[in-house]
C-alpha cells in the first residue's frame, strides 16, 4: 500500500508554469529521493504536499486519505536547519511533539543520545556545529507523530566529510526507526546512496521525468560509493539528466 | 566590574576633561555665575538644594514609571493588533508614522486645554512618544520570524495561535527590548515636557521656575538628574532584558563568530 499519492498535480502562478502533471507514490517505510535542478519547484511541491498551499489541479492523499490543502500530515524539515534559537535542544527536539501531541520526554533523550548528541540537551542552539543542528533538526522530525518526513537538501550547507557521516547517521536511524521519506536533493551521490528509489524532475515547468529502482542492499555500506556498479548508475542518472541540458552536481 | 572600568575608561576620561576644561574656562573667562556656573557650583547647588529637590524627584519617577508602563502595554498591545490583523495594519500603520511627526510641544498644549492640568494629560504625552518606537521595533521582530520554521510548523498543523506564541513571540522578544531601551529614555523627556505646561511638582516645574528666576545652576542640576534618570532606567531594562533573554540573538553571534 502506498504511503503518499501524488496524482497529476499541477500548479501555476499566473502565466508562470511550475508543476505539471506530477504523479508519483513512496510506500510505507520507503526512501524516496526528488532529484533536480534547482528552482525546478521542489519548494511549490512541498508546500503543496504538506498542505500548505493549493495545487491548481490533482490531489495528494496519505494512507489513501485525501490531504490536498490540509496541513498536519507531514513533517517537514528545511534545508536550513531552522531550531529556535530561545530553545535548548531538548525543548527544540520536542516542537513537534507539542503541535499536535503531548510531550514524550524520555523518547527525545533516547533520540538525543543516539544521535550523538549526550549532555547537550539542556544547550542552546547556538552552542552547536552546523552537522549537530542538522541532526537535532532531523530527530525533530523523527520526533513528529506525522508519518511521512520531507527533507528538503538537508545536507547542502555542510562540508563533503561532515555530508557522509550525517548520511551514514540518517541510515542507521532510518533503518531503526522505519519511516517514510521524501528526500530533495540535487546531488546524485548522496541520492543513490541513500534512496531506494530515485524520482528524477525536469527542469521547469517540473514533472516526473524518469524513476529508477535502485538495488543495493541494505544496510549500506559506505564502499559501495567506489564500486564499479555505482559508477554505472551514476552514470545512467547523469545522462538522464543532462538529457534536459541542467547543470547538476556530479 | 573590572570589564567595565576595561572597557569604560576612555569615555569616562572624556568626561573629566570636559568638566576641567569648563570649570577652567569659567574661571578663567570670568563668566558670571547666572549665564554659565561652574561643575563645582552645581554641585554645591545640588546639596545644598537637595531638601527642595527630592520632592520634584520623586514625583517626577512617578509619572514616568506609570506613563511608561501604560504607554508601553499599549505599545505592546497595538503591535500584537496590527500584526495579526492585517486589515488593521494596512490602515493604520501610516498614520502611526504620521502621528509621530506631529511635535509634542505643539501637541500638549491642546491636551491641557482638552484635559486640565491634572495627571491625564501628562500620561497621555508619556504615552504618545512610548509606544512608538515599541510598536514598530515589535513589528518588526514579528515580521522578521524564521520562514522556514513557520512553513515546518504549518505543514506540522500548527494553528495561527501556536506560531504566534510559539515562534513569532519569542522571535520578536529582543526587538521589543530594544524598542524599550528607547522608550525609556523617551519616557524621562516626556514627563518633563509634560510638566513644563503645567504642573504643582516635578522636574519640569522645578526647571521652568529655575530659568525664569535666572537661576542657570538650577537648570544645570536639573539637566544632570535628567539624564541620570534616563540612564538608570535604560539600566533597569537592560538589566530586564539580560534577565528574561539567556540565548544569544542572531546577529550578535554572526557578529562574534
Amino acid at each position: 500500500m502506498s504511503k503518499l499519492e501524488v496524482n497529476a498535480v499541477s500548479k501555476s502562478f499566473g502565466d508562470n508554469e511550475v508543476l505539471r502533471d506530477v504523479s508519483f507514490s513512496i510506500s510505507d517505510g520507503e526512501f524516496v529521493s526528488l532529484l533536480g535542478p534547482s528552482g525546478s519547484g521542489k519548494s511549490t511541491l512541498f508546500r503543496i504536499i504538506g498542505g500548505i498551499a493549493q495545487p491548481s489541479s490533482g490531489t495528494v492523499k496519505l494512507d489513501s486519505k485525501e490531504i490536498t490543502g490540509k496541513p498536519g500530515s507531514i513533517s517537514y524539515t528545511p534545508q536550513s536547519p531552522s531550531l529556535m534559537p530561545w530553545r535548548t535542544i531538548l525543548n527544540n527536539v520536542l516542537l513537534g511533539q507539542e503541535i499536535t501531541g503531548s510531550r514524550d520526554e524520555h523518547k527525545a533523550l533516547e533520540m538525543i543520545e543516539r544521535a550523538g548528541l549526550k549532555g547537550y540537551e539542556n544547550s542552546y542552539p547556538h552552542e552547536l556545529s552546523g552537522g549537530m543542528k542538522q541532526r537535532v533538526s532531523f530527530i525533530r522530525s523523527m520526533l513528529s507523530p506525522q508519518g511521512l518526513i520531507l527533507l528538503d537538501e538537508p545536507f547542502s550547507a555542510l562540508d563533503e566529510f561532515t555530508r557522509l557521516d550525517m548520511q551514514k547517521w540518517l541510515l542507521s536511524i532510518w533503518e531503526l526507526y522505519q519511516r517514510s521519506i521524501l528526500f530533495v536533493t540535487h546531488n546524485i551521490e548522496e541520492a543513490l546512496f541513500l534512496s531506494d528509489r530515485i524520482i528524477i524532475l525536469s527542469a521547469k515547468p517540473a514533472s516526473v521525468k524518469k524513476e529508477f529502482i535502485i538495488p543495493f542492499k541494505r544496510p549500506r555500506d559506505e564502499r559501495i560509493l567506489l564500486s564499479e556498479e555505482f559508477l554505472q548508475w551514476k552514470k545512467v542518472i547523469y545522462e538522464e539528466m543532462r538529457q534536459q541540458d541542467v547543470s547538476v552536481d556530479y | 566590574m573590572r570589564s567595565f572600568l576595561q572597557k569604560g575608561w576612555r569615555p569616562i576620561l572624556v568626561i573629566v576633561l570636559l568638566l576641567l576644561g569648563w570649570q577652567l574656562s569659567t574661571i578663567i573667562l570670568q563668566i558670571p555665575e547666572w549665564l554659565l556656573p561652574s561643575p563645582t557650583q552645581i554641585v554645591r547647588e545640588a546639596i545644598t538644594g537637595w531638601s527642595i529637590f527630592s520632592g520634584h524627584i520623586t514625583s517626577t519617577i512617578q509619572l514616568i514609571f506609570i506613563g511608561f508602563i501604560i504607554g508601553s502595554s499599549i505599545g505592546i498591545f497595538v503591535a500584537i493588533a496590527l500584526h495579526l490583523v492585517p486589515i488593521l495594519r494596512e490602515a493604520f500603520y501610516p498614520l502611526i508614522i504620521i502621528s509621530q511627526n506631529i511635535p509634542t510641544i505643539v501637541l500638549a498644549p491642546l491636551l491641557v486645554i482638552w484635559f486640565g492640568f491634572g495627571m491625564l494629560p501628562k500620561i497621555i504625552v508619556i504615552t504618545l512618544v512610548c509606544f512608538f518606537p515599541i510598536t514598530i521595533a515589535l513589528l518588526d521582530g514579528f515580521r522578521q520570524s524564521d520562514r522556514d520554521l513557520k512553513h515546518y510548523m504549518q505543514m506540522a498543523g500548527a494553528t495561527n495561535r501556536q506560531i504566534f506564541w510559539k515562534l513569532e513571540w519569542p522571535h520578536a522578544l529582543p526587538a521589543l527590548f530594544s524598542g524599550l531601551k528607547i522608550s525609556a529614555t523617551y519616557s524621562v523627556l516626556g514627563a518633563v515636557i509634560s510638566e513644563w505646561l503645567g504642573a504643582s511638582e516635578g522636574i519640569g516645574v522645578y526647571m521652568t521656575l529655575a530659568s525664569s528666576s535666572f537661576r542657570t545652576d538650577r537648570v544645570f542640576v536639573a539637566i544632570f538628574i535628567i539624564v541620570i534618570l534616563s540612564l538608570l532606567f535604560f539600566g533597569i531594562i537592560l538589566l530586564l532584558e539580560k534577565g528574561l533573554i539567556k540565548w544569544k540573538p542572531k546577529e550578535e553571534r554572526e557578529r562574534h563568530e
